[in-house]
């Protein structure tokens, strides 16, 4: 019984291993990295294969900062800094309703007017009813255009290109309908009528207050950091060195410093003005609430698992349609957070709002940040990323006295660039 | 002679398998305690004119590696795809551990422990080799994931089977190579107590190295008493690591038994014509033989209203 009997050749599974280890995607560094100096060797391989972290973006954004500092030394100042952290934040929060459909392979081109009508309605409601009544109201409203979107694209099977598409027009023209109806404002503008919701970005942290947040907050993460470490290695898995740990506490302490710091400087021109506005704040609950639930959570899990093999996820028992409902009903209610901040940051709530503008924004965040717009590759923390550096983009080109136009093509090219990245970086995965 | 022994002779000297007696027993087909894993009798399935299947008798014994081949068109998707329950057969029974079941989803089939491990379908590159294991059942503990003992059960499973090294089992599993995806949708089967693991064409478009990969887990497979169907076209790896083969030859069975009854050239005759004559060694069962024995009429088991 020996004819065409299939002869194995010895075995060598480790030289082919570290074949396509190199030639594929290579492990993130946290799970295989035992001492600092491999973390970082390992890191820079990803980075040249294209997988590469947050690293890279905040280097970017350092280098945009120093441009613009160099044209203009007032960027750096910190009332500068402040206002383009409130400015930011519409892009960040957008671009965080973006990323739970971004990271199903799918795309929501209306949350630009979808936060303008969640805004209108808060702004509206503002008049008569208590403030959290008026922002949960707001919520709710672009909830429901989240939740119906979503069930129109999976229900029946729509390309969200094209519902959301319907979207944005239809909301646009929904936006001017309220605006007029509400008889405030002459019909094109509706002022807020509130201190609280004012408050939201204008209002601010009294400085030793900011301190003592900062504080907890730096603690309370580097406890959860350094006990997460310590049950996987309780358990004898794999943990991150003590030293990377250790650098990343570090980091989130400086940043918190320095953003306590900028925004305990006097920024006041008659009166002074000191404090870290309540929008940072908003911002990091948003974050690590929706970080909490993509990355702990059987529904977070689904997301990932859609976005990269929607098929294997269907095999597995995951249900698509309530799992991509509800990533774009998410996204509904982020973009409602975004629309509440930005009319908070205006005061007031316009028919002007251009919503198309937004939603690029919104989009050019989250991808810049480091979210594939394939699917199943992004977090909550590159909005942060993105949107910061889109915030810089656009504020720096506002202060250096170019006009909308410039602004526009810069934050275009920027895009252009970066799902250029994206692409190129997949394609070669793909080849590789 | 047993006939293990003249598989074990053909299988790769590193497959490690242990040949139990009770193995033994059940893959020979003499079974005489316990009946085969899976059966099936005059198992059908038409669509629309085309007859895909004709009257399938087919036993699958645990613990063995029982070999589908055929030319293209022959009905092996179809059958697998009966036994996995993605389609139902139009006529005929379906036996899991002696009494008939009806696979109306691939749902009812892996409640069942019939696991089918695709090539590409399985797994999602963006996840890690933990995630993909778990997915669809993932350990909840106080509303989170349960991110530690999900880790830890996948690793002593995949360390249980032994057949695959890799730095880190938190690594996506974009970054494995073909062979070790497999060992994962295989550890994923392994490790949701598959009794019966279906894998299709599992060394297609593989290398030396990773098709050994492979074959050595579908040993392992065998080893603890898991029953294993393959599907190849490769016909050095079915003389490698099958127990038995079953060929089917447009929709019909044309024979089955065990390895050592066939040689290479006695399969490709029997894939290309349905016949050969160089069979007729002990055990095997040729088609005319079958022919008379099993019974034609369908059973009572049939669908008519669900021939799609």
């Amino acid at each position: 019984m020996s004819t065409g009997v299939h002869e194995p050749p010895p075995e060598a599974p480790a030289q082919d291993e570290a074949a396509t280890a190199a030639a594929q995607v290579a492990a993130p560094p946290e799970v295989i990295a035992d001492s600092l100096g491999e973390y970082v060797r390992i890191w820079l391989k990803r980075v040249r294969s294209g997988e590469s972290g947050a690293l890279p973006v905040i280097i970017g954004l350092v280098a945009i900062v120093v441009y613009f500092q160099a044209r203009n030394s007032l960027f750096l100042s910190a009332g500068n800094l402040v206002n383009l952290v409130i400015q930011g934040a519409v892009f960040i929060v957008l671009g965080m309703a973006e990323v739970f459909v971004l990271l199903l392979g799918e795309i929501d081109l209306s949350v630009g007017f979808n936060a303008a009508i969640g805004a209108t309605i808060t702004a509206w409601l503002a008049f008569s009813a208590p403030w959290w009544v008026a922002i949960l109201a707001g919520l709710a409203a672009t909830t429901a255009i989240g939740a119906l979107q979503g069930t129109l694209i999976t229900r029946l099977r729509l390309p969200s290109f094209v519902v959301t598409l319907a979207g944005l027009l239809g909301l646009e023209g929904l936006l001017i309908v309220l605006v007029s109806r509400s008889g405030h404002g002459r019909g094109v503008t509706i002022p807020i009528r509130n201190s609280i919701i004012d408050d939201l970005t204008t209002g601010n942290l009294g400085p030793a207050a900011g301190w003592v947040v900062i504080v907890v907050i730096v603690v309370l993460a580097g406890v959860f950091l350094v006990l997460r470490d310590r049950r996987r290695r309780a358990s004898n898995l794999v943990a991150p060195p003590a030293s990377v740990t250790a650098l990343k506490v570090a980091a989130m302490a400086a940043a918190g410093a320095a953003v306590v710091l900028v925004g305990n400087t006097n920024r006041g021109i008659r009166i002074p003005v000191r404090g870290v506005p309540w929008v940072v704040f908003i911002v990091l609950g948003i974050l690590t609430l929706w970080t909490a639930l993509l990355g702990r959570t059987r529904f977070g899990r689904y997301v990932y698992a859609i976005g990269g093999n929607a098929e294997a996820a269907r095999r597995a028992g995951a249900n698509l349609v309530m799992i991509r409902t509800v990533a774009f009903t998410l996204c509904g209610l982020t973009a409602g957070a975004a629309g509440v901040i930005y009319a908070s940051r205006l005061g007031s709530i316009s028919t002007n709002v251009d919503g198309g503008q937004l939603v690029l924004f919104a989009v050019a965040s989250a991808v810049i940040g480091g979210t594939h717009l394939y699917g199943g590759v992004g977090r909550m923390l590159h909005a942060v990323l993105g949107g910061l550096v889109v915030a810089v983009i656009y504020n720096g080109l506002g202060l250096l006295g170019l006009s909308a136009a410039v602004t526009d093509i810069v934050t275009a090219l920027v895009l252009l660039a970066a799902v250029t990245v994206d692409t190129l970086a997949r394609r070669g995965r793909a080849t590789g | 002679m047993t006939m293990r022994g003249a598989a074990d002779g053909a299988r790769p000297a590193s497959a490690g398998r242990a040949s139990s007696p009770a193995a033994d027993l059940q893959a020979s087909g003499n079974s005489t305690n316990e009946g085969p894993l899976l059966q099936l009798r005059g198992v059908g399935k038409s669509f629309g004119p085309v007859q895909a299947l004709a009257d399938i008798d087919l036993e699958i014994p645990t613990g063995a590696v029982t070999a589908i081949v055929g030319d293209n068109g022959a009905g092996k998707s179809t059958l697998i795809k009966t036994i996995s329950g993605i389609w139902e057969p139009d006529h005929g029974d379906i036996i899991w551990m002696g009494s008939p079941v009806h696979l109306h989803s691939p749902r009812a089939a892996a409640a069942l422990g019939i696991a089918t491990v695709y090539q590409d379908l399985a797994l999602c590159d963006n996840l890690d080799i933990v995630q993909n294991m778990f997915l669809g059942r993932e350990v909840i503990r106080h509303w989170q994931l349960d991110e530690i003992s999900m880790e830890l059960a996948a690793k002593r499973t995949l360390s249980d089977l032994a057949v695959m090294s890799v730095r880190s089992i938190r690594q996506p599993v974009a970054s494995l190579s073909g062979g070790q995806r497999q060992a994962v949708a295989v550890a994923k089967a392994v490790m949701q107590q598959a009794r019966l693991v279906i894998m299709d064409e599992p060394t297609a478009a593989l290398g030396v190295t990773q098709t050994h990969i492979v074959l050595d887990l579908i040993g392992q497979l065998a080893s603890r008493n898991i029953a294993v169907i393959v599907i190849s076209h490769n016909l050095n790896d079915v003389m490698a690591i099958a127990d038995r083969v079953a060929v089917l030859h447009l929709g019909r069975l044309v024979a089955v038994g065990p390895i050592s009854g066939f040689d290479t050239s006695a399969i490709v005759d029997l894939m290309t014509t349905g016949t050969s004559s160089r069979l007729g060694r002990e055990g095997t069962e040729a088609a005319p033989a079958r022919g008379t024995k099993g019974p034609d009429t369908p059973a009572d088991g049939t669908h008519p209203g669900e021939a799609e």
